[in-house]
């Protein structure tokens, strides 16, 4: 059974979705990134996803531009990102990386594969990479034991869900609207049809993510998914207090706050 | 061909005629370059897009429409000038201009617009967007948006925005709204990032009026086709005014939309040398240039698979031009494969070589071309000493220079 699979199996026997958590590799701070991350696990989190940081993250809003940003003028360089996996993934979560392309094709896939494997990563989730020019990522990752997964949309058509969930591995990540990434007032109505229509198509398990931020949005996600993805709220958290120490904190209070939406 | 008579395109000249199987894939690929690494949400729209273009490209009624448009509103066809006096600096070659400029709103870009424009209606949506770089792309967007009744947004690097500001202000008279860009290094990379962002949300009733043979497939197919009517009369033009082809065709490359709009009617013809000349900026060694083919890497960037400038880790190097439209780290995956297979040859001419020959046009001939267009000249008087005298050589002049009046006083002390 791999990490994912464990995870999934032990929520579903508590009758509750996973709680999947985003932070890129760097920020706020190499090691304040370890730190943040591992307290969300601490407090509640089952997946963590360890941001890949990226020059042109042409899928991601305004909080995670920021951040990602940071991060690379902080000098976080693709060591650093192993580093990170390898440090949340001994709190037992298991630690994805969520990555663009195009850093992974220059590294070289394979030997990214391995790298992550080793570093106790569990997977990828890999947001511009879609069935026609995934190959050489599956065979990779493969090769390294790591599950792939790859995101459907609303606007997914059914025989394209099928196309990609049949890439993925560990789960499939169901983008809940149309958009960019960032916490949003209410949740796109358009996630539980996605879902739905998702599980028409494979027996993986269906996340659901972009624009859940908070705890009444996470149970509201957990009645019809199997887990919650959260990303910006947790980095505003960090933007917004005054310093790491304080940040973290705030990180893990949300945490704790979302653990409570997917269990209620 | 009848039903087309009197017009000056025909569906063989939009869609390339059938040339050499140089289409890209079923998955938008010219041999490894090209195809789609967009988020998912985004795949159905470029497959209605691609699939509305099939149709579109054989559909009388649409090149009939299309051809009107560029007769009767860009200004087609634009003529072919001789310009003798400049060529004197050239070593005793011919330099032949395919005068773009010309165009309505005074550049190539136009001809992509306009197609892309008659395009959107056919999809049934109402808003339109666009990325620009030197601002001539999201005036012709703009243009092409008022003329149809379409809301028109346009993404621009906020440091474009400052040095176009002249573009800003048309863009706004044309009643488009221009967001600028402060993200990253607040240039054309990042305005497309953005853009990108607007259609993901807003895809419903949203066309993305991509203005360059970059991108996700199948744009660059579709920009190359909607530009390359430039190609087809300058053959036509050489051929009327020489007797014979041209040894060399000659073009800036950024994105490499008016490059592919020469270029490619000439493909076929491999005696006929295809020139592309980067923006070299302040030079190879410097690190501040926009020398993409001659200096950059495969890799991915704006949805396809060419070459970009990045570091060992692919993370996109900003790049440097005196030319805000030369001024992208990526170019169109067609270039990255003519540069692979050989068909094409691109070079680089720096900020200083290319101001040289903007000044030089203009005293010579009285012609201001674009900055942009004035490294494909500065790259024509480079090749006419090595061709020698006799040679023919063509130069597509993309835009005219006017909005570049700022930049000219500042770098000449006008």
């Amino acid at each position: 059974m791999t990490t994912l699979q464990a995870v999934f199996e032990k929520a579903r026997a508590e009758n509750r979705a996973a709680l999947v958590g985003y932070l890129p590799a760097g920020f706020p701070s190499k090691d304040g990134a370890i730190a943040a991350a591992t307290a969300m696990v601490e407090a509640g989190c089952d997946v963590i996803e360890i941001g890949l940081p990226y020059s042109d993250p042409l899928m991601d809003g305004p909080t995670i531009q920021d951040a990602v940003h940071r991060s690379l003028t902080n000098g976080t360089r693709i060591a650093d990102v192993l580093r990170t996996v390898e440090g949340v993934a001994k709190s037992g979560a298991a630690t994805l990386v969520m990555t663009y392309w195009n850093p992974v094709d220059r590294y070289g896939a394979e030997r990214f594969a391995r790298e992550l494997a080793s570093a106790g990563g569990a997977g990828t989730i890999t947001p511009d990479l879609t069935p026609e020019e995934a190959g050489p990522w599956l065979a990779a990752s493969e090769g390294a034991g790591i599950d792939t997964v790859f995101l459907v949309a609303p606007s997914s058509p059914d025989e394209r869900i099928a196309r990609v969930a049949a890439c993925c591995s560990g789960f499939v990540y169901a983008a809940s609207l149309m958009g960019v990434t960032g916490a949003r007032e209410t949740v796109s109505a358009a996630a539980e049809g996605l879902v739905k229509r998702t599980k028409a198509q494979t027996s993986l398990p269906v996340c659901v993510g972009l624009g859940v931020g908070t705890g009444a949005q996470a149970a509201e996600v957990a009645a019809y998914a199997d887990g919650v993805i959260v990303g910006s709220a947790f980095i505003r958290r960090l933007l917004d207090a005054p310093d790491e120490k304080s940040g973290i904190a705030a990180v893990r209070e949300l945490a704790a706050e979302l653990a409570r939406g997917v269990r209620s | 061909m009848t039903s087309t008579e009197g017009t000056i395109i025909t569906p063989a000249d939009l869609a390339g005629g059938g040339v050499r199987g140089d289409d890209p894939d079923a998955r938008g690929k010219f041999g490894e370059f090209g195809g789609r690494f967009v988020p998912e949400a985004l795949i159905p729209a470029l497959d209605e897009v691609a699939a509305e273009y099939e149709k579109a490209k054989n559909d009388l009624g649409f090149i009939r429409e299309f051809d009107h448009l560029l007769r009767t509103y860009a200004g087609r066809p634009t003529t072919l000038t001789e310009v003798p006096r400049f060529a004197e600096h050239a070593g005793g070659a011919r330099i032949l201009l395919k005068r773009e400029d010309l165009t309505h709103t005074g550049a190539h870009k136009i001809n992509n617009v306009l197609g892309q424009a008659l395009l959107t209606k056919r999809l049934g949506k109402r808003r339109v967007i666009a990325e620009t770089g030197a601002g001539q792309h999201g005036v012709a967007t703009a243009t092409a948006a008022a003329l149809m009744g379409l809301e028109c947004v346009i993404y621009m690097g906020a440091v474009d925005c400052e040095r176009q500001a002249l573009n800003v202000a048309r863009m706004k008279l044309l009643g488009a709204t221009v967001v600028p860009v402060t993200a990253g290094s607040q240039t054309l990379k990042d305005a497309i990032n953005e853009a990108f962002r607007d259609w993901v949300t807003n895809v419903d009733h949203t066309h993305y009026v991509f203005g360059t043979v970059a991108g996700p497939h199948p744009f660059p197919e579709i920009v190359r086709d909607f530009a390359r009517i430039i190609g087809v009369e300058a053959r036509r033009q050489v051929l009327e005014l020489t007797g014979r082809l041209p040894d060399a065709v000659c073009a800036a490359v950024g994105g490499g939309s008016n490059a592919m709009g020469i270029f490619h009617a000439f493909i076929d013809d491999q005696d006929v040398k295809l020139y592309g000349f980067e923006a070299g900026g302040r030079g190879a060694e410097s690190g501040e240039h926009a020398l993409t083919l001659t200096k950059g890497s495969v890799g991915v960037l704006h949805g396809a698979r060419t070459y970009v400038l990045q570091d060992d880790e692919g993370q996109t190097i900003e790049s440097h031009s005196i030319s805000a439209g030369l001024d992208y780290p990526g170019v169109g995956p067609e270039h990255a494969w003519l540069k692979d297979t050989g068909r094409a040859t691109y070079e680089g001419v720096t900020d200083e070589e290319a101001m040289e020959a903007f000044a030089l046009l203009a005293r010579t001939e009285g012609i201001i071309p674009a900055i942009e267009s004035a490294h494909g000249l500065a790259g024509a008087l480079r090749l006419g000493r090595e061709l020698g005298p006799g040679a023919v050589i063509l130069v597509n002049l993309s835009g005219r220079g006017d909005k570049d009046m700022g930049t000219a006083m500042k770098y000449f002390n006008l």
